[in-house]
């Protein structure tokens, strides 16, 4: 690659000093940012460090929790938050791919801009909200309306067997899905409209019509931003804390059907943190965030990296 | 009036698209107007003119690829064969499966080239699975691209060179079996070499199809279209046979364009 602003040319000192300073004032700010994460990273390791000589890998897949005896394994939070994100999934990516394959295909192009925006102020509404709303809406409404449909048809199934008791996986899955959809819609928004003009029209012109268009043109040149945006939704469901915890049930157990409540690790940590008085609770929760922490940059590391290489792409043509 | 053709030549051949008194707007500037012209099937028609004289408009009105443009409008009719291609009746997927068209920037999709010919044939339905090889094969060997990319027909479409990009497109159009085939200047990327493949490609599958291409190639129009259309303004000036077009044109205006005296 070559630099795109090469400075050789520019030899008057004023315009070097000048530049000097300006370039570094923004390193400088730049460098704040790995710096932080960095900072953070090592915090919350050394918090951990207590349960991870304690405990070593024994944390992560063992699912007792018991601050009065001192023994700690996180198994159904880590478990907790991958189900209920995943559960989120499910639900949100053909919604959003849905949404984004409107608003840039087939919407009128009057009502494009306010029906995006309406999507987009879903990701402005407050956390507590939805968990409010999930509380007094959502879960009647699934204990009434969806949840007997549910077992009476996926009944024979693990995932829906057993009683509904309002708080739940499943409770936490569909709020989760409602919060991530703005992120994965409008980023599938940004990658689907990059997709050149000419493509469609080769679609079109062997006879394609609009769907098979998006279908078999539209969608394949941009499976890996797709793929981006989705990754980018997961990697916010995994961390979201305060509407899961009024929702899925903060049960330290390990249930297979979605009807029971169960856990998050952001959950955990919001909901004992003023309680621990040992240092190995303490650790214990740190040690949490440290593995949430690890798994989130993760995810949103490799969503960027996808969506980076499909506009890098878009770019070169 | 536009030059018209003589009804001699209009009794020996029979009309493959008859565009009349037709008349395009995108929103309000007006691109093409009140054209009349047949383009006669199973010959070679050529559309030239200066920058912005509508050519690409009338092509892409033919196989209503024009439909996409916001704030578009049209008066007067394009008939292919004797069906409007206005006609609510009309299907245009079918219209445009019939009609192949292929684009002045070659559009591969990023798909492996044998994919990207497969693409009409199994989107319309035209053959089984196991015919679809023979297709392939038949078609890269019709737009010359064949024996290039015999041995890797898995790789992508969008790796191979400019031209071949090209010919690419041009067989994925032909694995469809139009009956007309249209072209947007297919060698405004190409090198001499690939151009006369093409050339020759166009003047072999002009028994079998009908051909129009738009070109800024005024040899190129000369050496293989029967007929040539000259465009000015989004105004028909005038169409004949290309050796007239070329040799002794009625109009000043043509005259000028051809000998390159223009403006
Ligand atoms: N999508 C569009 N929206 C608005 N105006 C357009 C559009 N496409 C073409 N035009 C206008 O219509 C006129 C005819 O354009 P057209 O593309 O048909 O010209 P052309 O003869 O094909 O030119 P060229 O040889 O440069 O390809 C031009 O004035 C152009 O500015
Ligand atoms: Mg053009």
């Amino acid at each position: 690659m070559t630099d795109p602003t090469p400075d050789a040319p520019r030899t008057t000192s004023r315009s070097v000093g000048g530049d000097l300073v300006f370039r570094a004032t923004v390193t400088a700010a730049a460098a704040i940012v790995p710096l932080l994460m960095a900072a953070l990273f090592i915090q919350l390791a050394l918090g951990a460090w207590p349960t991870i000589k304690e405990f070593g890998l024994r944390f992560l897949y063992t699912s007792t929790w018991d601050p009065v005896a001192e023994i700690y394994g996180a198994a159904p939070m880590i478990l907790g938050t991958l189900v209920s994100s995943i559960v989120a999934l499910l639900i949100a990516i053909p919604l959003s791919l849905g949404v984004a394959i409107f608003l840039t295909e087939f919407a009128p192009q009057r009502l494009r801009g306010p029906i995006a925006t309406m999507v987009e102020l879903l990701a402005a509404i407050p956390s507590v909200v939805y968990g409010l709303w999930g509380i007094f809406v959502l879960i009647p409404v699934l204990r009434t309306l969806v949840v007997p449909v549910l077992s009476a048809v996926l009944g024979w199934t693990p995932f829906f067997s057993g009683n509904f008791q309002g708080n739940s996986m499943l409770a936490a899955g569909i709020i989760l899905s409602i919060m991530i959809l703005p992120y994965i819609s409008s980023v599938a928004r940004e990658v689907i409209r990059a997709v050149p003009d000419s493509q469609r029209e080769a679609a079109l012109a062997l006879g394609a019509t609009r769907w098979e268009a998006v279908w078999s043109a539209v969608l394949p040149y941009c499976s890996g931003g797709i793929l981006g945006a989705i990754v980018l939704g997961l990697g916010r469901a995994l961390g979201e804390t305060m509407a899961v915890t009024m929702v899925i049930g903060n049960r330290h157990d390990i249930g297979v059907s979605l009807l029971e409540p169960g856990y998050s690790m952001a959950a955990a940590i919001a909901n004992e943190f003023a309680e621990a008085a040992s240092t190995l609770h303490l650790s214990a929760l740190a040690e949490i965030g440290l593995v949430l922490f690890v798994i989130t940059v993760l995810v949103n590391s490799f969503a960027r990296l996808l969506v980076w290489r499909v506009t890098r792409k878009f770019g070169a043509t | 009036m536009n030059s018209q053709e003589t009804p001699a030549i209009l009794d020996t051949e029979s009309v493959a698209v008859s565009v009349d008194q037709y008349s395009f707007w995108y929103g309000d500037n007006l691109a093409l107007s009140d054209v009349d012209l047949n383009i006669p099937s199973k010959q070679v028609t050529a559309f030239i003119g200066p920058s912005g004289c509508g050519k690409s408009t009338l092509l892409r009105s033919v196989n209503r690829m024009n439909d996409l443009i916001p704030g578009n409008r049209y008066a007067g009719d394009i008939a292919v064969g004797t069906q409007s291609v206005f006609s609510p009746k009309l299907d245009t997927t079918d219209l445009r499966r019939r009609i192949g068209m292929v684009f002045q920037q070659p559009n591969p999709f990023p798909k492996t080239i044998f994919d990207n010919v497969a693409y009409g044939p199994r989107l319309n339905g035209l053959c089984s699975p196991s015919e679809m090889v023979g297709r392939v094969e038949r078609a890269l060997r019709q737009a010359a691209l064949w024996d290039e990319v015999k041995d890797r027909l898995d790789t992508f479409g969008t790796e191979l060179s400019g031209g071949q990009q090209q010919r690419l497109c041009i067989a994925r159009a032909l694995a469809n079996e139009p009956e007309i085939l249209l072209l947007d200047e297919p060698c405004s990327a190409l090198d001499p070499i690939a151009t006369q493949r093409i050339e020759e490609l166009l003047v072999q599958l002009k028994s079998t199809y009908t051909i129009v291409i738009v070109t800024h190639n005024l040899q190129q129009a000369a050496r293989i279209a029967d007929k040539t259309a000259f465009f000015y303004l989004g105004k028909l000036i005038e169409y004949d046979s290309s050796e007239v077009i070329f040799t002794s044109p009625l109009r000043e205006d043509t005259e000028a364009y051809i000998t390159g005296r223009f403006g």
